[in-house]
């Protein structure tokens, strides 16, 4: 039957490319490596992709679809590069150079070789535009095709591939290379790869703009990632830091929004529904995040994480700790967004008017002046402090800043409790 | 690949040298950089109040002008075209240049390859 035929073609087409998702950043990194030319690869890997979809519906999955896609991609690479004998004698010189200045990367036996790490900090270089990074890594890594990465990032499908080749543009152009930084690179380069990551994780989180405030799928691709990288650099505890984070924050995700997709905050949120999986393994990385040196930021927040989710409500945290973590990170990173937050910790310690004398010594920072948070923060202390007027102007500044509908519906809510209430009290 | 570094200097002192590096600094990054084997060439501009500008109009009209006195940031001070295997190893170098420091700043460009 022709319906069966194309439902059996179907199937086989979505279960080849279920592989090819889960392959495709190892298989781009391998060829990457071995020809030092990103459009190539990416060209030899959609023929692979192709030439699988031809055979596998045919002869069945191979017993190692990695090795089959790598093998094959290869051979196309050395087709077209026959066929193009400029770009096959500049592709030559570079390769002679590589392998001048590259040590042999040691191989386990038996296994298919890993490149991605390269791939991993060549998209996340910092000569590369930043709105570019997040957008690159998900192509290249987490097997993204452009329309899904301009749908998650909520851009037109154009703007996105223009900002997409322009960053390759600047690639081959300007010769950033694909190699993993020296050990005494290591510390000026990883953090912006971790700083990718958890863009891309805070974007699914708190979508900056739209209709929906989380967009789960974006940061579940940013923990896969991570896991990713994780498995790449074991031994550095940033990297578990960031993983960390991202699961113990995502644990969260069901409680967050209620009916409707409306914002739920962190101290009402039904903490039944919280997922104790995720939980216990982000403790355990923060465990280690934290074990054998001085703390990263990332290991920082991972462990503030972790306190919100022991403990069994609000009221039931451990807000000393949370302030005096804060205060470790402020040392950190300098950052006003994380003073902010101190305030809020301080204000469940100490009570409203200690955290409000914090936040109005925060509001001529520059960094915060568009910043809803800092205006949300103040409207709550104001309006639990009885100050109505003051915290309903909070509360306007607030809904105008804020880039999310549920955000804005829930400070909206906020204001029409307080203008409700009595006045006087 | 054939990289250019140039070599914008922030706030210039009463002598016109950058700011916050010395004459020793610079003949230390000019040994260590032709000593590398990597230049292809270099210059250092003389003072911007030498600078003289020229256009040319659509029917053929020559202005000239003294000038241009430039916003600081925008001050070309010289450069140095080096040869080196990817941008990584330009921008290692755009580094340690005394120009990159305190209001200076070193721009990295790729000098175009026409596959000659």
């Amino acid at each position: 039957m022709d319906g069966e035929e194309a439902g059996y073609r179907m199937a086989a087409r979505s279960s080849v490319e279920a592989v090819f998702r889960e392959e495709h950043g190892r298989l781009l990194a391998s060829l990457v490596h071995r020809f030092g030319d990103l459009d190539l690869a990416e060209d030899a890997a959609s023929a692979a992709l192709e030439a699988a979809l031809v055979h596998w519906p045919v002869r069945g999955v191979p017993s190692s679809p990695g090795g089959w896609l790598l093998t094959t991609a290869r051979r196309k690479a050395v087709d077209r590069l026959r066929r193009d004998r400029t770009h096959a004698a500049r592709l030559a010189v570079l390769q002679a150079e590589r392998e001048r200045d590259a040590a042999p990367a040691p191989r386990t036996a038996g296994e298919l070789p890993d490149e991605r790490l390269e791939l991993f900090f060549t998209c996340a270089h910092p000569a590369l535009p930043a709105e570019a990074r997040g957008a690159l890594t998900l192509r290249c890594l987490a097997g993204l095709t452009t329309p899904e990465v301009a749908r998650a990032y909520l851009i037109p499908t154009a703007t996105m591939a223009q900002r997409i080749v322009r960053a390759k543009q600047k690639i081959r152009r300007a010769r950033v290379p694909f190699r993993v930084p020296a050990v005494d690179e290591l510390p000026g380069r990883l953090p912006g790869v971790l700083n990718v990551l958890y863009s891309i994780f805070t974007e699914g989180y708190t979508a900056s703009s739209g209709p929906s405030l989380q967009r789960p799928a974006l940061a579940e691709e940013a923990i896969r990632l991570a896991r990713i990288l994780h498995r790449l650099l074991p031994t550095e505890r940033e990297t578990a830091g960031l993983l960390a984070l991202m699961l113990l924050v995502h644990a969260r995700r069901d409680a967050r929004t209620g009916p409707g997709g409306a914002l739920v905050l962190l101290a009402d949120q039904d903490r039944t529904r919280w997922d104790r999986e995720l939980i216990a393994e982000g403790t355990a990385l923060t465990t280690s995040a934290l074990t054998g040196g001085s703390p990263g930021p990332y290991g920082v927040q991972a462990a503030i994480a972790a306190l919100h989710d022991e403990a069994p409500d609000s009221g039931g945290t451990d807000w000393a700790q949370i302030v005096a973590l804060y205060g470790v990170l402020l040392t950190l990173t300098g950052s006003p967004v994380v003073a902010l937050n101190r305030a809020v910790a301080v204000s469940m310690r100490d009570g409203p008017a200690a955290g409000l004398a914090l936040l109005d010594g925060l509001a001529g920072e520059p960094a915060l002046r568009g910043h809803h948070p800092l205006h949300t923060a103040r409207a709550e202390l104001l309006h639990c402090l009885g100050r109505a007027p003051e915290a309903a102007a909070a509360y306007r500044r607030a809904i105008e800043l804020a880039g999310t509908e549920p955000e804005r519906a829930h400070l909206l809510r906020r204001l029409a409790d307080l203008e409700a209430e009595p006045p006087g009290e | 690949m054939k990289y250019m570094l140039l070599i914008q200097a922030g706030a210039v002192d009463a002598d016109g040298g950058a700011e916050g590096c010395d004459v020793t600094d610079w003949q230390a990054y000019d040994r260590a950089v032709n000593d590398a084997g990597i230049v292809v060439s270099s210059e250092s501009l003389a003072d911007l109040v030498t600078a003289t500008t020229v256009r040319v109009a659509a029917d053929g009209e020559r202005t000239v002008t003294d000038g241009p006195f430039a916003e600081s940031r925008e001050l070309l001070g010289g450069f140095y075209v080096i040869d080196v295997p990817d941008l990584d190893a330009a921008l290692e170098w755009a580094a340690r240049c005394p120009g990159a420091r305190g209001s200076g700043a070193v721009t990295v460009r790729p000098v175009a390859d026409f596959g000659g």
